[in-house]
């Protein structure tokens, strides 16, 4: 006799809520067997790499930008980095000072973005940050307040909070006077505390436990926690130039993203991102921000996902302590800008979006005009790990109700803060270009 | 189906009102992008050409801005809601320099720079960085686009570099386009 199938059970979700960008997800379980885990993009196509062909490099920052209103300035420093590596021009000093406080503001608005107005809403049983607003005002001003300072940093140093105009390949347009920069002291000091804040409420709150094994990648440099520079380096080994990308990792193609998935050659799947970071990098926070997240329960490795909240408030609170200092030791450079010997060539820029590793990589012509480009973005490189924490979190909740067990695979996704417009467009590796 | 919905339609931002920067497909061929980009272009369903809402709906007013500036989202919103027209100059930035007391970076630095011909909405942000305008806020009203090309090639620009810079975020607007077309040809 032969027995009957059991319906399967599906759950999907056409359209996420509370990620920047258009993805959705499906699963399926039959007979309590996880069969289908499938997180899919289908943000349009936006073909950045085609069209930068035939541009000269000093567009790149400003064309490159616009793939992000979160993370431009991610944007301008990964192509700004890989062009300056073509040319040999090293921006240093002062300069690399200013690019790394630029990057910090960045870092503050966009980590407070998404663990206050993203994430936190997933905690606190919330279907939206406006819900919870309303029950919640004071922390959500506090919030706010907190991503304002990060986007003043922005603005005096870049121009504006979206799409800086003040990045260029070699450096910046116009740099700040030191007075100009010791006006946001008072506001970043305030900031500090409020970090400091951030951190302790997030490390309170309640995180289903799973430990994940995840290959963690990030850049890592030997003297500061990465922003701009360093060697791409992996839990599991990896230890090489940036220039080796392409070496050590691959791209897939399938049907169901419009962003191309990633993974370590001969391995699988690898997470970038906050937890990345942390895990690698961890001796090169703050005194400050290392006993802060030890306050908050985080180990000095930390597996769990969902705690990637508490990840990004530390990093936040390292990004305020970070600016501090830089404009504390400011000293007004010479000149905005290094000279740039333009040449022929090949060059690779990665670094750290406050999602994760972001690596460009370019060849131009004698002139400067760009021949090839190749994005790849830290959202598309999580696709994979995105996908095995779905099938950890359903086998672990299959006890779950539908709507129960949906929300916290939603919840899921939104830990790796996904940006999925940034994801959706990408080079592929091995083209066969006929 | 909005348009039909809507009492007010209200495009935001140089993608809605020009194409944006996906217009530049306008030039090329999407599916040779589809397969430079992708390993299996098969999957990839887009649109040919990226255009504005206005050429396919009627709008009843456009936002400029690669990114808007946010006190004119906060104008918009408030004349809207008040039922007068919104405060939103359509004059070029160099009426932004000439406020702030900005010296013109073409005539005292020589740097290249849209601003005449360019709507105002930034404050003139770049020129106070030492810049040249890009144009992000696209074509003023009536703007002399070839009169300001010429001024670019005296300059010392060559056409290439003058067709990508018109050729921008809001490069599919007619007077960028059309002069973009002009120095392609040549």
């Amino acid at each position: 006799m032969s027995t009957p199938e059991t319906e399967p059970r599906r759950i999907s979700v056409d359209y996420l809520a509370r990620v920047e960008g258009e993805g959705n997800m499906k699963v399926e379980v039959r007979d309590g067997k996880v069969e289908i885990v499938e997180f899919g993009i289908f943000e349009p196509p936006r073909f950045y790499e085609a069209f930068l062909r035939g541009r000269r490099f000093s567009d790149a920052p400003d064309i490159t930008a616009r793939i992000c209103g979160i993370c431009p300035v991610a944007y301008q420093m990964s192509s700004a980095h890989a062009m300056e590596s073509i040319f040999g021009a090293k921006v240093e000093g002062q300069l690399r000072e200013l690019r790394r406080l630029l990057y910090c503001g960045e870092w503050i608005e966009s980590h407070v973005l998404h663990v206050f107005m993203l994430h936190l809403p997933d905690f606190l049983g919330y279907q939206s940050a406006i819900h919870m607003a309303a029950d919640h005002r004071e922390a959500v001003e506090r919030a706010l307040r907190l991503k304002k300072a990060g986007n003043d940093v922005m603005i005096l140093l870049g121009g504006r909070e979206i799409h800086p105009i003040n990045v260029q390949v070699g450096g910046f347009y116009r740099v700040p006077t030191k007075k100009e920069l010791e006006s946001l002291v008072p506001n970043l000091e305030w900031a500090l505390e409020a970090a400091k804040w951030a951190v302790e409420f997030t490390g309170g709150l309640p995180f289903p436990a799973i430990e994940q094994d995840f290959e963690f990648v990030s850049i890592s440099h030997p003297d500061e926690y990465p922003l701009n520079e360093g060697r791409i380096v992996s839990s599991r080994g990896i230890e090489a130039d940036v220039s080796e990308f392409n070496g050590i990792f691959e791209e897939i193609h399938v049907e169901r993203s419009n962003a191309l998935q990633s993974k370590v050659r001969e391995r699988g799947a690898y997470h970038v991102g906050p937890l990345a970071r942390y895990n690698l990098n961890f001796g090169k926070l703050t005194p400050a921000c290392r006993q802060a997240a030890a306050s908050a329960g985080l180990g000095e490795v930390c597996g769990n996902p969902f705690q990637s909240i508490v990840v990004r408030s530390v990093e936040t609170m390292y990004a305020v302590e970070e600016a501090l200092r830089i404009i504390d030791a400011y000293e007004e450079p010479a000149q905005p800008a290094v000279a740039l010997e333009v040449k022929a060539g090949e060059g690779h820029g990665a670094t750290e979006a406050p999602r994760g590793m972001l690596y460009h990589r370019y060849r131009v012509d004698d002139e400067g005009w760009i021949t090839d480009a190749q994005i790849a973005p830290p959202t598309a490189q999580n696709q994979l790990s995105i996908e095995e924490d779905l099938r950890v979190v359903l086998e672990d909740n299959l006890d779950l109700p539908d709507e129960e067990l949906q929300w916290r695979l939603e919840q899921s996704i939104r830990n790796y803060d996904p940006c999925i417009s940034c994801a959706t467009h990408f080079l592929k590796l091995e083209i066969d270009r006929g | 189906m909005i348009r039909e919905q809507s009492e007010f339609l209200v495009t935001i931002g140089a993608c809605a009102t020009a194409g944006g920067i996906q217009a530049l497909r306008n030039w090329a061929d999407v599916e040779e992008f589809t397969r430079y980009v992708y390993a299996n272009p098969e999957y990839i369903s887009t649109l040919q050409r990226s255009t504005p809402v206005a050429d396919h709906v009627a709008v009843d007013f456009e936002l400029r801005g690669c990114p808007i500036a946010k006190t004119q989202l906060l104008e918009l919103v408030n004349a809207f809601i008040h039922g007068r027209r919104p405060n939103i100059p359509s004059y070029s930035v160099c009426v932004e320099c000439k406020r702030r007391g900005i010296p013109c970076v073409m005539v005292a630095q020589g740097i290249p720079c849209l601003g005449p011909v360019t709507q105002a909405g930034c404050n003139a942000l770049c020129p106070a960085y030492d810049r040249g305008c890009y144009g992000c806020f696209g074509p003023m009203e009536s703007p002399n686009v070839l009169s300001l090309a010429e001024w670019w090639v005296s300059l010392g620009v060559d056409d290439r570099t003058l067709v990508n810079a018109l050729r921008s975020f809001n490069g599919y607007a007619e007077p960028f386009r059309e002069a973009s077309d002009v120095y392609a040809r040549d």
